[in-house]
């Protein structure tokens, strides 16, 4: 398919790569994986660390991939995507596609240094960060993508602290900054963004990051029909941002015209239950100037 | 979903009879997640415009259009979540509660 024509559902391959898994009900971070391989079709080789996502689809005997995937350790998902790229490479495949999957905690927190080893080699490969804002798979302990006030089981909400005390780490400028020839941030609220950003990163020849925001019904405590509802409310209430970064520029996507009420979003979730008005405030305050900055620096 | 692999699960009476390493190919399912459900979708074909929104949303693949571009479920490996119904613009499915 070529770039000049935008993806929507429609034009989708109909074919699933991704059936059969045994991840929750609503999950966000299945959605994405399963539109993400739509685009990226069956020939893709897929590394996965031991997350949500591998536990969900690796379960002996049953195999829900119609690619080839491997669970690699846990802290070396982008070492093992670029090795498969060589190891293609090396067998004369015409188009090597090496992608890898991981979760916020193997992006983030463990993962980082081996993506960010990955990113300088400059090899062609795809690595896509499905953020669900903790590790989920391990029951929910606070990751460096957990936002400020989230209660997770290991940043419980008590009398005095609320949550997480701690701010989401910048996963995407980090990687950006690398040079790195493409990254993007999407949200499973839109989709066709989404997988047109994947089409992107496919046809792109160097290495590329998408980060794509992927609710989680069990850990974030909403009700699994309103997955892709948050994930669209959140970018509308200005708590996430849909941007790209490309030959050096960052490049905002979507500006909503007026903020959505963010406390609203946020009661929708049981993890997000206890914070006070002040809290939201502070939520609200970080926001505005992280959108400022947004607004004053990077292309609109 | 049309063609997928679904081989009939392999019986094991001794440790001796389940295979060293990878024994099976890419797509090889052997569960469905039927029991999963506690309310099923159901699409009402008047009401569906073909719009693909429901087969887009889905996160387990279990919708597809069928030839008449109208939402067809595979109750096999729906899990019941409910996003379909939530995202249907004229409000075409509706969930109705399993009974056994």
């Amino acid at each position: 398919m070529s770039t000049n024509t935008k993806l929507n559902a429609r034009k989708l391959d109909s074919t699933e790569n991704f059936y059969g898994h045994k991840a929750c009900g609503g999950c966000g971070e299945s959605l994405a994986l399963r539109l993400a391989l739509k685009v990226l079709g069956d020939e893709a080789y897929l590394s996965l660390p031991a997350g949500c996502m591998a536990a969900v689809s690796f379960i002996y005997p049953n195999m829900a991939f119609k690619n080839n995937a491997i669970i690699t350790p846990f802290a070396s998902t982008a070492a093992v995507t670029t090795g498969i790229a060589a190891g293609l490479e090396a067998l004369g495949k015409k188009k090597p596609l090496s992608v890898g999957f991981a979760g916020d905690g193997g992006t983030a927190d463990i993962g980082i240094q081996s993506l960010s080893g990955a990113i300088d080699r400059g090899e062609k490969f795809i690595y896509i960060c499905t953020d669900n804002e903790a590790y989920m798979n391990t029951g929910i302990q606070k990751s460096g993508l957990t936002p400020f006030g989230a209660a997770t089981t290991t940043t419980p909400s008590g009398k005095v602290i609320h949550g997480n005390i701690n701010e989401k780490k910048n996963m995407f400028e980090i990687v950006a900054a690398h040079g790195i020839e493409y990254a993007a941030t999407a949200s499973v609220g839109y989709l066709e963004d989404f997988i047109n950003k994947v089409q992107k990163a496919k046809d792109c020849a160097g290495p590329s990051y998408i980060h794509v925001y992927s609710p989680c019904p069990t850990g974030w405590g909403h009700g699994s029909e309103i997955t892709v509802d948050l994930g669209k409310e959140v970018v509308d209430t200005g708590l996430w941002y849909l941007a790209e970064f490309e030959k050096g520029e960052f490049s905002l996507n979507l500006k909503p015209k007026d903020f959505k009420p963010v406390k609203d979003h946020l009661m929708r979730q049981n993890r997000f239950r206890h914070i006070n008005d002040e809290e939201i405030k502070m939520i609200e305050t970080t926001r505005d100037a992280k959108w400022a900055k947004m607004l004053k620096n990077w292309n609109i | 979903m049309k063609e997928f692999k679904m081989s009939p699960k392999p019986m094991w009476n001794s440790l001796g009879d389940i295979p060293m390493g990878s024994s099976c190919p890419s797509f090889h399912i052997t569960d469905i997640n039927a029991g999963w459900r506690v309310f099923k979708p159901v699409v009402d074909l008047e009401k569906c415009i073909g719009c693909y929104r429901c087969y887009f949303v889905c996160p387990d693949g279990a919708i597809h259009m069928s030839d008449d571009k109208k939402a067809d479920v595979d109750y096999s490996f729906c899990k019941g979540c409910g996003i379909c119904a939530h995202e249907c613009k004229p409000k075409a499915i509706s969930m109705i509660k399993e009974e056994k």
